[in-house]
């Protein structure tokens, strides 16, 4: 375990390790993203209120549950930036904050689309949305800070301290539908709970997060990669395996 | 070994205790802060160029300004706190005080609660003190303006809470007051809409204990952890130059 835990932490280890990995979660993603999209847009059943305008959620609930999620795994990582000084988990946290920002993103314009026929708005300033905006700024802090630290020490803890303190607003995201009466209504998916939609609805749904989740995971890599590559070029394996590949 | 441990004891000893080296703290900014009297007003008088901007850009109907009224006060006294938080720090991390307060045996989120707190007595509450006078400027009734006040004074502290977050995390960076603002304002926002929340209800005659309370929950969660993160931030902000 603790061996595993050591080796998670060299650059090189991982590299080899995300190479193998990434095929693995680019096709099983794709697949995945593929099948659930277009069951979900061409032949899940129409929804009785909305009509065919319903079908942005299997891209608008997948991309905020991710823009979520994305910005926990950021905080876990900034945790062990901190406690165990690992460099990985600062790859990770400057690596995936673009991610998560673009996922941010694309979450408040598909619900903007979605609005706009069904509530009459673009954009209210309801307790949802608005904490996703946040989100969204804080997003941009973190990359902002992280660009501007030269020292990649410091910026890694100083990073990992703005990561943590932001964390507060992801209970606030997610029980902003139920703490107060807003427009946005409350979560449609959840894991734990009976779907109040019928199967054939939930079931794509269920296949765009999952597959969304591998694609996050490929694009991690690649970036992580990336990250490690410009950090490490001064190390003798990253120099073989350049010329390696310039063969 | 033996002497090893006696002068750590004697250390122990000389090092005065953890409330009056805060006290010390605490009274060496104010002192300092009021030698340099320009640096205390220019966040006021920004307070109030940016509330007089208001009626002047916007309407000065006074139907419009009752509305908004609160919400200006808010927002103008939130960006005067925000640009005050550059000299929080900077001043004795140019001189070296703050290498200085790092080595301290006393914890040093204490002597960072300290130092921010001197900081709100020195822009916060002069904020809180001005607001009736604006408050009035803005056409606020009398009650609006007595919960104005009192969101600002539990709310302001939680802005120079999380802000030292922010001024220790940039500090020594380049063009770090616009950074600055761009980490801090997101988490000023739940702060601002339960300030300005409150105060509408307030207006429309509601009660506010439940605003108040929740506002009450910001000032002491930010009270008890934000000093953790701060210090934190500035451990990295001090090995970094």
């Amino acid at each position: 375990m603790w061996q595993f835990f050591h080796k998670l932490g060299s650059p090189k280890w991982f590299f080899g390790i995300a190479t193998r990995l990434m095929p693995w979660l680019l096709w099983g993603g794709a697949l995945l993203l593929f099948a659930g999209l277009v069951w979900g847009l061409a032949f899940a059943p129409k929804d009785y209120l909305q009509g065919n305008s319903y079908r942005i959620i299997f891209i608008h609930v997948p991309s905020a549950f991710l823009a979520q999620s994305v910005y926990v795994m950021m905080a876990s990582a900034a945790l062990v930036t901190l406690v165990w000084r690992m460099k990985l988990a600062d790859v990770f946290v400057k690596a995936a904050a673009p991610v998560g920002a673009v996922l941010t993103f694309l979450a408040l314009f598909t619900g903007a689309v979605w609005g706009k026929p069904t509530w009459g708005t673009w954009w209210i300033w309801d307790a949802r949305l608005t904490s996703m905006l946040i989100l969204l700024f804080l997003y941009f802090g973190v990359i902002a800070l992280g660009a501007a630290i030269s020292d990649e020490k410091s910026s890694a803890r100083a990073v990992a301290v703005l990561v943590l303190v932001g964390v507060v607003n992801i209970p606030i995201i997610k029980y902003s539908v139920e703490w107060w009466n807003t427009l946005h209504q409350p979560a449609t998916f959840k894991l734990t709970e009976k779907p109040s939609m019928p199967m054939e609805m939930w079931v794509p749904l269920l296949l765009s997060v999952l597959g969304l989740y591998l694609i996050f995971g490929w694009f991690a890599c690649l970036r992580m990669q990336t990250e490690i590559l410009i950090r490490e070029r001064r190390t003798r394996w990253v120099k073989e395996l350049v010329q390696a590949e310039g063969n | 070994m033996a002497s090893d441990a006696r002068v750590r004891l004697r250390l122990a000893h000389e090092a005065i205790g953890v409330l009056p080296a805060m006290k010390a703290v605490f009274l060496r900014d104010l002192k300092t802060a009021f030698r340099q009297r320009q640096d205390l007003l220019n966040p006021l008088l920004f307070f109030v160029m940016v509330v007089s901007l208001f009626p002047l850009g916007v309407s000065p109907e006074v139907s419009f300004l009752q509305q908004a009224g609160s919400g200006i006060l808010w927002v103008a006294a939130l960006l005067s706190v925000l640009l005050s938080l550059d000299h929080l720090f900077r001043h004795d991390f140019d001189d070296g005080t703050l290498e200085q307060l790092v080595l301290q045996p006393q914890p040093l989120f204490l002597l960072v609660l300290a130092k921010t707190l001197a900081h709100w007595v020195l822009t916060g509450l002069p904020l809180v003190l001005l607001a009736p006078l604006l408050g009035v400027m803005v056409h606020l009734d009398g009650n609006s303006i007595a919960v104005l006040c009192l969101t600002l004074l539990i709310g302001t502290p939680v802005l120079s809470l999380i802000g030292a977050i922010g001024a220790a995390l940039t500090l020594g960076l380049r063009s770090a007051g616009v950074l600055l603002s761009l980490l801090i304002i997101p988490l000023y926002i739940p702060v601002l809409i339960f300030g300005t929340g409150t105060v509408a209800a307030a207006t429309d005659g509601a009660p506010v204990g439940g605003y108040m309370a929740l506002l009450g929950a910001f000032l002491v969660l930010a009270l008890t952890l934000a000093p953790f993160a701060s210090a934190a931030a500035l451990r990295i902000s001090l090995s970094n130059s």
